[in-house]
Formats: C-alpha cells, sequence, structure tokens
C-alpha cells in the first residue's frame, strides 16, 4: 500500500511535468505561431496567449458551420438547427434524418412512432420548431416512376 | 498498480492500432478523454470494409455496397453490406454465449452451449443471398422512411452451421407450432435494456428447410461481429431481418411472432397494392415472405466509355428468393428489345446465379445496358419501380448502367 501510494505520487509528479510541459510547449508554438503572422502583437492586449491556451481542447469547434451545413451531424443550418440537433440524435444518427424527406403529416407521424415505440420523450413547445424544421429543410421532392441516371463518372474501359 | 499501468499501456495500444499510429503523449491524455479519431471511428477499418461502401448510418451502422463492388461470385466480408436496428452487442464471451429454446409450442425449454450446438448437430455450407427487404428504398415516391438503400443491400456469401430444422427436432415441437422468433443479444437504441431493436422470425415451414443455418462461420471464418458474431440465423431469400444476428434464443410460437418489426408496418406490404402515398391500415398489411426476383450488373462500374466497334462484356448475379432465376436478358435500348445471355444455376437452392454477355452497339452515342430477370414461375423484373408501398420494400426494378460509345 506504501509503494502504491508512493508510486501513484510519482506519477501524478511526472504527469503534472509532463502537461506542464506540454502547455509550454503549446504557449510557446502559439507565440512564435502569433509573432510570424503578426509581428505587432504584443504591443497590443496580452491575454490572447491564456485564451489560445484554453482553446486547445478544440471545443471551440464543436458546432461549427461551413457552407450552411452543421459539420458534427450534417444537418442544414437553420432556425431550429440546435432544438433538433438536441432532441434528435441522442438515440440514433443525424444521418437517419438527412437521408429523409417527409411531409408534416408524416414527420410527425415519425416523431409519434419514435414516442409510441422508441423512448422518444415528449418535446413539448419544440416540437413545432422541430417540426418546422424537418418540414423546410428535408421536404419530398418528386421522383416519378423512374428516375435518370445522374452523377455518372464516365472513364475510360481498357481490356 | 502495475496491472493498472499495463492496462493503460493496452488501451493506449489498442487505441494506436485503432487509429493505425502512435498516439504522441499519449502518457499525458487525461482519463476519460478519447482521442478525436476514436470518437468519431472510421467504420471501414472498424467493420474491415472497403471504402468504397457508402456508410448511411452510423447510429445504429447501416452501410451498403455500391453495384460494381458485388462483382465477386461469393461476397467477401469487406463487400458485404451491414443492416443494423439497434446497436452492436458488447463484450461478447462465447464461453459463455447459450441458445435456449422455448415458447408456447416448444416441448421443452432447453438451453445448449455454442460447443454443444457445434458438437451435436452435423454441420453445412451454403452459399446464401441476403437482401435487406428495403434494397431500393431510396427509389420511390411519395418517398419512404428509413435507410435510404439504393442497390447494395444484398450479398451472398458462404455460411457454415448447422441446421436450425436439427435442433428445433432435438427440442421438440408442439403440434400448434406455427412459427419461430429469435431474440438477440443488441442494445435499443435508447439503451432501455426493457427493449429489444429487432426480434423477428419466419414460419415453421422456412425454419425447418434445409438451408436455414444457426451459423457461426462467414465465409470459413468465425462470422465478423457486426454480421451476428457468434452465431445467427440465415434463411436465405427472405428479407434479411428474418436471418437474426447475434442470436440467443428462440421462441416456438403458436401463433405469428409478434416481436419488434414483426407488427405495424415493419416489413409488411399492403395485401392488396394501393395508389402512391396512399395510407394503409396496419391490418391490411402482409408479412413480407420470399424476396422477388432481382438482378445487378457488377461489371462494369456504370459510366464506361469505349471505343465504336468493341464489344462490352457484362456480368452479374440475379437471385429470386425461394425461387430459382430461370432466363436472364440485358437490353440497350431502354425495353425495346431484349437478348438473352447465359445464366449458371445456382451453386445451391436460395444462392445467386452469375450471367455474362458480350454486348454490341450499333453506333456512337450513349447508351444504357439494362438487366432483366425472370424467374420460375415466370415472373420477369419490371423496369419501373414496382407497387409503391408505405415502408419501400420490395424495389426490385431492373438495375442499369450507363456506356458511352466513342
Amino acid at each position: 500500500m506504501q509503494e502504491h501510494s508512493t508510486f501513484k505520487q510519482q506519477v501524478k509528479a511526472i504527469y503534472r511535468l509532463m502537461a506542464g510541459l506540454f502547455g509550454l510547449f503549446i504557449v510557446g508554438a502559439v507565440g512564435i505561431l502569433l509573432l510570424l503572422s503578426n509581428p505587432d502583437w504584443t504591443r497590443k492586449k496580452a491575454p490572447e496567449t491564456e485564451q489560445e491556451y484554453v482553446a486547445i481542447p478544440e471545443e471551440d469547434d464543436f458546432d461549427k458551420i461551413e457552407n450552411g451545413i452543421h459539420i458534427r451531424t450534417g444537418l442544414v443550418d437553420a432556425e431550429g438547427l440546435m432544438t433538433v440537433v438536441n432532441n434528435c440524435t441522442n438515440c440514433h444518427s443525424a444521418k437517419l434524418v438527412t437521408q429523409n424527406r417527409m411531409n408534416e403529416e408524416r414527420w410527425i407521424a415519425t416523431i409519434r412512432w419514435m414516442q409510441e415505440t422508441q423512448n422518444l420523450w415528449d418535446l413539448g413547445k419544440n416540437e413545432e420548431i422541430i417540426v418546422d424544421y424537418l418540414v423546410t429543410n428535408y421536404p419530398p421532392g418528386k421522383k416519378g416512376r423512374r428516375e435518370i441516371l445522374s452523377n455518372i463518372e464516365w472513364y475510360d474501359l481498357k481490356d | 498498480m502495475k496491472r493498472r499501468n499495463f492496462v493503460k499501456k493496452a488501451t493506449l495500444g489498442s487505441m494506436a492500432s485503432v487509429i493505425g499510429a502512435d498516439i504522441v503523449f499519449g502518457a499525458v491524455l487525461p482519463e476519460g478523454y478519447k482521442p478525436l479519431a476514436l470518437q468519431d471511428p472510421d467504420p471501414f477499418k472498424m467493420f474491415e470494409k472497403d471504402t468504397g461502401m457508402e456508410v448511411l448510418n452510423d447510429k445504429p451502422w447501416n452501410i451498403e455496397a455500391k453495384a460494381h463492388l458485388l462483382d465477386d461470385k461469393v461476397t467477401p466480408n469487406k463487400f458485404m453490406f451491414i443492416r443494423n436496428n439497434g446497436l452492436i452487442p458488447e463484450n461478447i464471451d462465447i464461453n459463455k454465449w447459450t441458445l435456449t429454446f422455448d415458447g408456447e409450442s416448444a416441448r421443452q425449454q432447453k438451453t445448449y452451449t455454442l460447443a454443444e450446438l457445434k458438437s451435436k448437430f452435423p454441420q453445412y455450407t451454403y452459399q446464401l443471398t441476403l437482401e435487406c427487404g428495403g434494397n431500393g428504398r431510396s427509389e420511390f415516391d411519395p418517398p419512404a422512411k428509413g435507410n435510404q438503400w439504393t442497390v447494395g443491400a444484398v450479398s451472398c456469401a458462404n455460411w457454415t452451421g448447422i441446421r436450425l430444422k436439427d435442433v428445433l427436432e432435438d427440442v421438440g415441437l408442439k403440434d400448434d407450432a406455427v412459427y419461430i422468433g429469435y431474440h438477440a443479444a443488441d442494445i435499443h437504441l435508447s439503451r432501455d435494456p426493457g427493449k429489444e431493436p429487432i426480434s423477428r422470425g419466419a414460419p415453421i415451414a422456412k425454419a425447418i428447410q434445409e438451408e436455414t443455418l444457426l451459423a457461426f462461420k462467414m465465409n470459413d471464418k468465425d462470422i465478423p461481429l457486426a454480421h451476428g458474431y457468434p452465431l445467427r440465423l440465415v434463411a436465405g431469400g427472405w428479407p434479411a431481418s428474418v436471418s437474426g444476428k447475434w442470436i440467443n434464443r428462440i421462441s416456438i410460437r403458436n401463433k405469428v411472432h409478434d416481436g419488434p418489426k414483426m407488427t405495424g408496418t415493419a416489413y409488411r406490404v399492403p395485401c392488396n397494392p394501393v395508389a402512391p402515398g396512399d395510407k394503409v391500415k396496419d391490418e391490411d398489411m402482409c408479412i413480407i415472405e420470399s424476396m422477388p426476383v432481382k438482378s445487378l450488373i457488377t461489371y462494369p462500374k456504370s459510366g464506361a466509355m469505349i471505343n465504336k466497334g468493341k464489344k462490352l462484356d457484362i456480368r452479374g448475379h440475379a437471385w429470386a428468393g425461394e425461387l430459382e432465376v430461370l432466363k436472364m436478358e440485358y437490353s440497350i435500348d431502354f425495353g425495346s428489345t431484349w437478348q438473352s445471355c447465359p445464366l449458371e444455376k445456382p451453386a445451391n437452392r436460395l444462392a445467386w446465379q452469375h450471367f455474362k454477355a458480350s454486348v454490341e452497339f450499333p453506333k456512337e452515342g450513349y447508351y444504357e445496358v439494362w438487366a432483366r430477370a425472370t424467374d420460375s414461375r415466370g415472373i420477369s423484373q419490371p423496369m419501373l419501380l414496382p407497387g409503391w408501398n408505405p415502408k419501400g420494400y420490395l424495389n426490385n426494378a431492373c438495375h442499369r448502367i450507363a456506356v458511352k460509345v466513342t
């Protein structure tokens, strides 16, 4: 037990040392990068380095939007997006939403089916926000009885 | 304490092998923190799938092939579609794995270990076609809810196992037995332990067919985890959902099994034809049994450009659920004329069959090669979408590829 706790302390000390060194390394690297990109930065407010340090876990990118798409889920960035993310991607992937196209009646029927059989909770006031978002961004389109072939990748067929 | 260290090292080691690179600063990773690469696992590495496969859904995992990836006569794992209703089971201990038979129509409740199943009953290997009931769903209009499968939710692998029939005989069926229903170790999406993601089954007549297996090998190896390790049902020719994965219990029922995805609209189509978009009452929906006749051009990949005067060699597979395919044809003029082409006999009942042809084109231009199979009852694939149904099942419309002659 004695040996255990001594060892544990040693490990902790090493861990702190490594973490410290890693932190210093990051601070240094950020400093150099800032200096390279903007040599005048030291004359402005200084606390920027600390903010950069805090940003390391990349949490700031968690809900990144690119070209109108919420990167983490693939959902369209539109009114109600985060309500949909928070209510509709806990059990299943957002891909199950983005693959589908339904009208209001059928999106609501899908929600009811999930509430009756899949343990989806009562959405309360959020239901209207969610259904509006789905109907606006994922409505059905016309396909007819057979679509033309599209997105053909042409290539030379060699023997 | 040493053990703890070892566990941490081993964890880092396995993380490293999943990511495919050493984790620099691994020692200072905070406890409970997963590297980004593991938070968003690479399904192609995780399931050993070809990177040309299409991920339709990552929770639950649903991955399909493309027509040109299915060119092998016997589908290898890397091109086999994955269809899940729930989460893949965790921490499987094959030494503790058992299969229990119960139900109203079982003469006794009986439990077998895996070792008992493997040693007590003779083993058989068959090539069996498994196609998801919703394969082709993406083409229906109005669109049907669910994973939007295109053409790649089909496979024909070698399955090795014991006949379900032999085990059912050992357990004993009462005279009123009509159905079997499976239960499995997968986890409901809500992680509610009281819920089964899927528990389907088959009528006794299908259950006691010689080719209906309790399988433990796929293509001569242990079944991959995503495909049902260590034990699954394989009932070729029927919607693949009948072929339950990770099976640990089979109920012998005196009525049609009523587990999740047996009732309502799941794996059912209107008993009588309906107009596209019609509402259909649950009681007017009938369970899908044998899958319809269908075929796929697996070579060449759509988009081939060839020189004028050259013949185009095409090939592919055809299957017809419980039946055999008797005739295979192709058309380069949108069905105005059809040419017959050679078709092999199946390796065994319920295996897909292979066809090939050498196609000539009269002049330069854009063509589509369409393939059409006809089953032993004279039923052919439609060129247009078959009957619309609320859940988008059974689309067996002809497959086609685009070709340019220059």
